[in-house]
């Protein structure tokens, strides 16, 4: 359960996000929208601790992102956008440097963690190979398998699929909506139809301003059968509120 | 396991997985034990002491240590492992003291490192052991105040250049207050007590008490506040 609580944040004089309140309940897929720079990320990165928010603050399964970061990241799964990973390590090493840091001091249930992670995100190939010579969707794998390597209750991905071949794409679509069940999924992205494909719940925010919160089957029926007119028609320059 | 005793395993481990590291301990090796002997005239002093070699220890610093340091935070702002790492459970002031604990360690394996300078003289005369000890001691903890700086400079940019030259920037200055030509100069200017209390502050003027085999316990209090002071500040310029 993530609960969000008129949050705020400035850059300098620019204010990224502003006063969003929404509520998430686990078995949601939300869909995080908006155009570049509406505050997709800031947003993320204030609920995954990486940013102090201006004002307000967001509660994560019963610990305020404020007063208690470190319970908080314990049960956050973060992809970052872009997926950074230490360069120099290989593609284990990395993972096992992950499985330290979420507290895996079990040796038989970390091996048994790590070879399920791998074989989920078939990263079997490059079990050796540095980070840095990885393809971009390998990288882009390596980078789930560290979100999801501590099955955490709260899953928090930057544009999951950027970059990964429609094949790929689709492979990790599925493992999301396996997952979906019993945690909080939050998810930005670019691609209105991954949104159709997998979201129970869509959020648009423009301006760092929330200006829809609804299920894509009320969206159609309120406001147009394509998804993408209606991302238009709410997010053009026209349409500042 | 300890999330900072995870931190400082994986940058340690980090040095070594590309050739920075190995080339890191060459150059200083060769700078440490050339200067001694073709600047410092070891052979021509007759003595069974490393003298002429620690003396060098402050100026190599000035140079090599921001080498090591400048890519500590620059590197990861920069790629944004940063992300990585701040979104793991762990707290600003763990990731601090993990990744300088290992750059620290770092830096003694490359001062012990120059034990054969050590064997030399043992074998070429009768040298004081506890002198050379406690230039050993000084020179890590001395190293330790460096690097402090070092990291605090590379946390304020991603740009590793930057980095670098703030911190031997920073570093000069404080080597400075303690150089005897500096303070003469100082001395034209200002009465002998503000020149002593600005000398009090300087690398040099503690390392030197080392090196002559006397280990004051304000100078370890010293080296140790410089490092402590860099790191706080370090920690308040990452926490966002």
């Amino acid at each position: 359960m993530v609960t969000v609580q008129n949050i705020t944040k400035d850059f300098g004089p620019n204010r990224a996000v502003d006063n969003i309140s929404f509520e998430v309940t686990p078995g949601t897929i939300l869909g995080f929208l908006g155009p570049n720079g509406a505050g997709k990320s800031t947003t993320m990165k204030m609920l995954t601790g990486f940013l102090t928010p201006t004002s307000g603050t967001a509660i994560v399964n019963g610990y305020d992102i404020i007063k208690d970061p470190v319970e908080v990241k314990k049960r956050i799964g973060y992809l970052p956008e872009s997926s950074p990973a230490y360069p120099e390590m290989t593609m284990i090493e990395f993972l096992h440097f992950i499985a330290d840091c979420r507290g895996f001091t079990d040796v038989t249930e970390r091996a048994a963690r790590l070879e399920e992670v791998i074989s989920l995100c078939h990263l079997d190939n490059v079990r050796n190979q540095t980070v840095e010579t990885l393809s971009k969707g390998y990288k882009q794998r390596v980078g789930f398998a560290q979100a999801i390597f501590h099955d955490p209750p709260i899953l928090i991905l930057d544009e999951p699929t950027d970059g990964l071949d429609p094949n790929q794409k689709h492979e990790v679509r599925k493992i999301i909506s396996g997952m979906a069940k019993d945690k909080v999924i939050i998810l930005s992205t670019h691609i209105l139809e991954e949104v159709d494909a997998l979201c129970n719940r869509i959020i648009i925010i423009h301006n760092g301003h929330i200006v829809i919160d609804q299920t894509p089957d009320e969206i159609r029926k309120e406001l147009g059968p394509k998804l993408d007119e209606v991302f238009r028609k709410l997010t053009s320059p026209a349409h500042t509120s | 396991m300890n999330p900072t005793i995870t931190v400082l395993k994986r940058e340690f481990a980090g040095y070594f997985r590309s050739p920075v590291a190995y080339i890191f301990l060459i150059v200083f090796l060769i700078a440490s034990i050339g200067l001694t002997f073709f600047v410092g005239n070891f052979f021509d002093g007759q003595t069974a002491s490393l003298q002429s070699f620690f003396l060098f220890h402050p100026w190599i610093f000035l140079f090599l240590i921001p080498a090591v340091g400048m890519r500590l935070w620059s590197e990861e702002k920069r790629s944004g492992t940063i992300e990585l790492l701040f979104t793991l459970p762990i707290t600003t002031t763990r990731a601090v003291v993990g990744k300088y604990l290992a750059a620290w360690l770092f830096l003694s394996l490359a001062i012990v490192l120059t034990f054969p300078i050590v064997l030399t003289v043992g074998y070429l005369g009768n040298p004081d052991w506890g002198v050379i000890l406690a230039s050993y001691i000084g020179s890590i903890l001395m190293a330790g105040s460096y690097l402090g700086i070092c990291s605090f400079t590379s946390a304020l940019t991603q740009n590793q250049i930057i980095s670098f030259i703030l911190s031997v920037l920073v570093c000069m200055v404080i080597l400075f207050l303690g150089w005897s030509i500096f303070s003469d100069f100082l001395s034209v200017l200002f009465p002998v007590w503000i020149v002593d209390a600005f000398s009090n502050f300087s690398f040099t003027t503690h390392f030197d008490s080392f090196t002559k085999g006397i280990i004051h316990l304000h100078s370890v209090i010293y080296f140790l506040s410089v490092s402590a002071i860099a790191l706080t500040l370090n920690i308040l310029a990452l926490e966002r």
